[in-house]
């Protein structure tokens, strides 16, 4: 069965005054019909400008470069890169729609928000005026919203953060898209909202089959929502494969040291958090080699000048690395050991809290 | 005083049983729409709390937005008065506190904030904004006062060669550690740390955690840290205070809270947060509140908390406010039902 939507090589580039910032440089995945995704990573990670490629919403000075993005699955997709005007109005709202960080900004304060959802509907041709304005309700209730038929003539200021995400997602489904792109749709709120609103987008990725793509920087909602995983690092993926795969045994030093660096609940006091040192690199000015090189501590002297192939490491899982964590866990113990129980205690010279300088960094020790 | 930070902190005799701060009713209220004839109403940020902070120990403040925690750090550390009730620091009432007494009480409790960004001022230096401190309290001049910025920033992983930047030309996690080292460089007992990671990325926050850690064994500091991430605070924190609503509910050391919590509200709390490990998650149960958190401007009656919680009965819950008491072996909980959900 052909992929959903297929991501080919896409590059999306910023020309500025200075030089060209790769925010995406050649990234390739896929999501299937159905499925949930995860594209995690960090802040300049290009991970949600990789979304806004998809629905050709780069602001500018941004281009799509290069790359195709195929959408259907009906044997006959459509490149998203190529689409006129007309058509990309009709692909967004319609087939793909997309629900952001802040629901304030998102939502017309000045609009009812019954009226809001109905204007999502009415902009698109699936429905007519009379079935739009009978579905107001119902997907208002679907959303969970309490009261929902009284709810529709509120303003989006008398709604909570949590209902205006919940109005928010009933926008983005009104129109019965096959994916949702949900760009950090928890991240502004509390974790007991942030449960009640990956509960509600479980639940209607299993009734009503909408895909979903989540972009977020907390591997917890991941794992919490995603049956797949695209970890991107530096405008590129650097790992992908099945969640499962992912975390219980990440190939990739970046993934391997995110994990480790992050507290778990269920983890008692005092396991040590890893530190990955240094920042995440200039866009503007990336580093040679792999783009991680400077802040892997497994890194061998080929990271330096060649960046890896993104390599097939397992049935299904993917890692953009020479050395790879089966390996080091191997041929550099001691410093997997390390990992686990990093920072010794102080001692007499205290400048050893970042291990390893990093030149682009200003408060780094120089070399 | 001596500036280097060893002799006098290194004898720093800490009693993790003594109280380093109590705070006795607390409340905070913010007066909302009130005339020239008086009328209108209160947010009730803080609405009468009592804990104790112990010597060298962290303890955690949790809750979600607009639970108040912010508002109470900042009444302990003297930024916001409080409007009624003590904090009682080394024996000294700061609330009445003053001008200078005030000011020189200041030296020994210090705030680390959240937005690395806000916090420092753009137009000084790295050097100017650490060593500002030691300028307004007159404990260093000239070169000694350089000796002790240049120690201060090696200690929070700062290179003092960067003494003459200013703070945009560093990244968030760098200026996360000037704030430290601001706080840092009066050699405090004690630090109010208002979500100090929060604003910053994934990778770089194990980073901060990690320098908190080292320096709190190095120094013997006492922490109240404030955080809204519970996973974070389990792992840096001895005890921890759950807050709803601008009250505590329940309070009590970390290993009993997060593995026997009694109080409904922070078991469902803590049933909320992902854990990143998908196996976990598949079996992970979370106890769904019913929407959210009500307007601190005119809070239920009763416990707080009755109108959201899964276990509430009627009419006990929604008329007698729940004291917070010891249930069991110095485990505070404010619930007319403690452990039965």
């Amino acid at each position: 069965m052909a992929p959903l939507l297929q991501v080919e090589d896409l590059k999306t580039y910023f020309h500025l005054r200075d030089g060209v910032v790769k925010a995406v440089d050649g990234i390739t995945f896929h999501v299937d019909k159905g499925e949930t995704v995860g594209i995690v990573g960090e802040s300049g990670s290009g991970k949600s400008i990789t979304s806004l490629s998809i629905m050709r919403l780069v602001p500018e000075p941004g281009r799509i470069v290069h790359g195709r993005i195929l959408f259907g699955a009906d044997g006959q997709p459509k490149d998203v890169v190529k689409m006129t005007d007309e058509e990309i109005r009709d692909f967004r709202g319609s087939d793909v729609s997309m629900i952001f960080q802040d629901p304030m900004t998102s939502l017309n304060p000045v609009l009812k928000v019954g009226f809001q959802v109905r204007e999502a509907m009415s902009a698109h041709d699936r429905f007519s005026d009379e079935q739009s304005k009978a579905r107001v309700v119902p997907l208002l209730k679907k959303v969970r919203i309490p009261g929902a038929a009284d709810r529709t003539k509120a303003y989006p200021h008398q709604f909570s953060g949590g209902m205006r995400q919940r109005v928010m997602i009933a926008m983005g489904l009104s129109n019965e898209p096959s994916l949702l792109i949900a760009d950090e749709p928890t991240t502004a709120l509390d974790v007991t909202v942030q449960a009640q609103i990956l509960e509600l987008l479980r639940d209607l990725n299993r009734e009503m089959g909408t895909a979903i793509i989540l972009i977020t920087h907390n591997l917890a909602v991941v794992a919490s929502l995603c049956t797949r995983v695209v970890v991107m690092y530096a405008g590129r993926i650097v790992e992908e494969g099945y969640t499962r795969d992912i975390f219980k045994n990440p190939q990739h030093p970046y993934t391997w040291s995110l994990l480790r660096s992050m507290p778990r609940l269920d983890a008692a006091r005092h396991s040590k958090l890893l530190t990955i040192s240094g920042l995440p690199p200039d866009m503007s000015n990336p580093p040679p080699g792999c783009k991680f090189h400077p802040r892997c501590r497994f890194r061998v002297d080929r990271c330096l000048e060649e960046e890896p192939p993104l390599g097939e490491v397992g049935p299904n899982q993917y890692a953009r690395c020479w050395v790879l964590m089966q390996n080091a866990l191997v041929t550099q113990p001691e410093k997997a050991a390390a990992a686990e129980v990093p920072i010794p205690p102080l001692s007499a010279e205290p400048a050893q809290i970042d291990q390893r300088p990093d030149p682009d960094r200003p408060g780094a020790v120089k070399a | 005083m001596t500036l280097e930070a060893s002799p006098e902190v290194e004898s720093r005799v800490v009693d993790k049983q003594l109280a380093l701060v109590s705070v006795e009713d607390v409340t905070k209220h913010f007066p909302i729409g009130a005339g020239l004839l008086g009328g209108g109403s209160a947010v009730r940020a803080v609405d009468g709390v009592s804990f104790e902070v112990r010597a060298g120990e962290t303890l955690g403040l949790v809750g979600e937005s607009g639970c108040g925690k912010s508002t109470l750090g900042r009444v302990i550390a003297q930024l916001h008065p409080a409007t009624s009730g003590k904090v009682i620091f080394q024996g000294q009432d700061l609330v009445p506190m003053r001008g200078e007494k005030l000011r020189r009480m200041r030296q020994e409790l210090q705030m680390i904030f959240q937005d690395p960004y806000a916090s420092l001022n753009p137009r000084m230096t790295v050097g100017e904004i650490i060593g500002e401190p030691l300028k307004n309290f007159g404990l260093a001049r000239g070169k000694e006062r350089s000796n002790r910025v240049h120690e201060v920033m090696r200690t929070c992983g700062l290179n003092p060669n960067f003494l003459n930047r200013y703070p945009h030309e560093f990244s968030g996690g760098q200026r996360q550690r000037i704030g430290i080292a601001r706080a840092l460089v009066l050699n405090p007992t004690f630090i109010v740390a208002d979500e100090p990671i929060s604003a910053l990325d994934v990778s770089i926050q194990a980073q901060i955690v990690n320098l908190m850690e080292d320096l709190q064994n190095r120094f013997k500091l006492t922490y109240l840290f404030i955080a809204h991430d519970l996973s974070v605070v389990r792992h840096l924190s001895d005890r921890v205070a759950v807050m709803y609503l601008g009250k505590i509910m329940e309070i009590a050391d970390s290993h009993s809270i997060y593995e026997n919590p009694l109080h409904p509200y922070t078991k469902a709390l803590l049933s909320s947060i992902p854990i990143p490990d998908p196996d976990l998650e598949a079996k992970r149960q979370p106890i769904l509140l019913q929407g959210e958190i009500p307007s601190p401007v005119n809070p239920p009656s009763g416990c707080r908390f009755h109108t959201r919680c899964p276990i509430a009965q009627f009419p006990i819950c929604s008329e007698q406010v729940p004291p917070l008491e010891s249930k069991v072996d110095g485990h505070l909980a404010a619930c007319h039902f403690a452990g039965q959900l």
